[in-house]
């Protein structure tokens, strides 16, 4: 079975990114979107740490340790940028003023409930940062991930196993094997990018996907 | 003549008792006060209160403080880290008090107790196990969660530069909880880089008006 790689899953994302839009790469897989967004569009990259503008990482030897991102990685300032603080950040992402924000997740059900900050497992110590706000907060939340585990369980589920970040927050999911749009609890094939097909993508989901 | 400029960090903390409630700036390394967390491990104050984003890295600094057993709790968005072990350690062995907040929550509870808010709900955690317990409401047709405002006796943060009268400018994304940290603390301590002249920061362009500060320190020892 054809599959797209992380490279090109994250491409696959940075496509249907519009012009003019403002967004919010999440930690992990996430964060590579950026270095695919089209030259020919203006994007304005907001990190929930404070800053929005954000440009590539920096040539090595001019990093700088005040200016970061949210997987505390250095980063750039394009012309235009803002900093501000904590609150006045999350008010951004809180109070819907983000149009898109790409999400890793260990869980989608097909209501859009999304489970991404915590396994569940006894020992593991809990940490959930700005999953939550993120989750919540902007115009459109797309998930990227995998749509199978590593022994071939579906991310894509009917409801969430494991702690939810938020309820019915995702409306689509960009995976390796084709790109899902969630509507009222029911999943639709948006891209069939690899050619697996609507009837295949059910059975490995175990969830009624409908053709677009 | 008001003048808020300690000549050193030990005297900038001497007077923090045990049990006292502290907010650390920070994110990462950017915008941490390095300077005023090991004065804080020096000065001895124990059974702290810690209101960080993080819960520390390696084995200095914060968990410098977390290791030697003077932290009861901790109030925090993310603790988990590659190199927490410290925290990891101490969570698990029942040690050290957890308080997960998400991040958006913990700095608008910051900025609540720093404006006067005496609560508000937030629809960030609405059906998570983090809004367990808590009272919810819906408004509007959308539900939320109601959280309660994070005050704290003391504040530690990082500024770029400050005025004898303790306004302040911060450098880049090092400003992160450094503002909202000032405005909810009795006693913002803040370490800049340099100290000004009284009317050389642009008005236009200061950050934290003096009157949220209460004690700067010069990290080079330059005023």
């Amino acid at each position: 079975m054809k599959r797209l790689d992380r490279e090109q899953m994250a491409a696959r994302v940075a496509a249907d990114i519009p012009e003019g839009s403002v967004v919010n790469l999440g930690i992990g897989l996430p964060t590579k979107v950026a270095n695919y967004l089209p030259a020919d569009r203006e994007i304005m990259l907001h990190s929930e740490n404070g800053v929005i503008g954000m440009g590539p990482a920096p040539l090595p030897g001019h990093e700088d340790p005040d200016l970061i991102n949210a997987g505390k990685q250095p980063v750039t300032l394009l012309p235009g940028g803002a900093f501000f603080h904590h609150a006045d950040s999350f008010a951004m992402m809180r109070g819907g003023h983000l149009d898109v924000c790409v999400l890793g997740a260990f869980q989608v059900s097909r209501h859009g409930d999304l489970a991404n900050w915590h396994t569940g497992e006894a020992d593991a110590i809990p940490a959930v940062g700005g999953a939550m706000d993120l989750a919540i907060g902007a115009k459109s939340v797309y998930v990227l991930m995998e749509l199978l585990t590593r022994d071939g369980r579906s991310k894509l589920v009917e409801q969430c196993t494991y702690p939810l970040t938020g309820l019915a927050c995702v409306t689509r999911v960009y995976t390796d094997l084709a790109v899902f749009d969630l509507k009222d609890g029911r999943v639709v094939l948006a891209d069939d990018c690899c050619g697996v097909g609507a009837a295949e993508l059910s059975r490995l989901t175990g969830l009624d996907i409908a053709s677009a | 003549m008001i003048s808020k400029i300690f000549d050193s960090f030990r005297a900038a903390l001497a007077d923090i008792p045990d049990g006292a409630s502290i907010m650390i700036g920070g994110f990462g390394l950017a915008g941490q006060p390095t300077e005023l967390i090991e004065a804080l491990l020096d000065q001895g104050a124990k059974d702290l209160v810690i209101i960080n984003n993080n819960a520390g890295n390696g084995d200095t600094g914060l968990a410098a403080l977390l290791k030697a057993g003077r932290v009861r709790k901790i109030i925090c968005s993310f603790p988990r880290q590659s190199d927490s072990q410290v925290f990891d350690g101490l969570y698990r062995a029942g040690k050290i008090e957890l308080e997960l907040v998400p991040q958006g929550n913990l700095a608008e509870r910051i900025r609540a107790a720093g404006a006067g808010i005496g609560g508000f709900y937030t629809p960030t955690g609405v059906g998570t196990p983090l809004a367990e317990g808590k009272e919810s409401r819906r408004i509007h047709g959308r539900d939320y969660i109601l959280e309660y405002p994070l005050h704290a006796d003391y504040a530690l943060i990082k500024a770029r530069s400050a005025d004898r009268w303790g306004n302040l400018v911060y450098r880049k994304t090092a400003r992160n909880f450094g503002p909202i940290m000032a405005t909810a603390s009795r006693v913002a301590v803040v370490q800049v880089e340099n100290i000004v002249e009284l009317g050389e920061l642009d008005p236009e362009a200061i950050v934290t008006p003096g009157l949220f500060v209460q004690r700067v320190v010069a990290a080079g020892g330059q005023q």
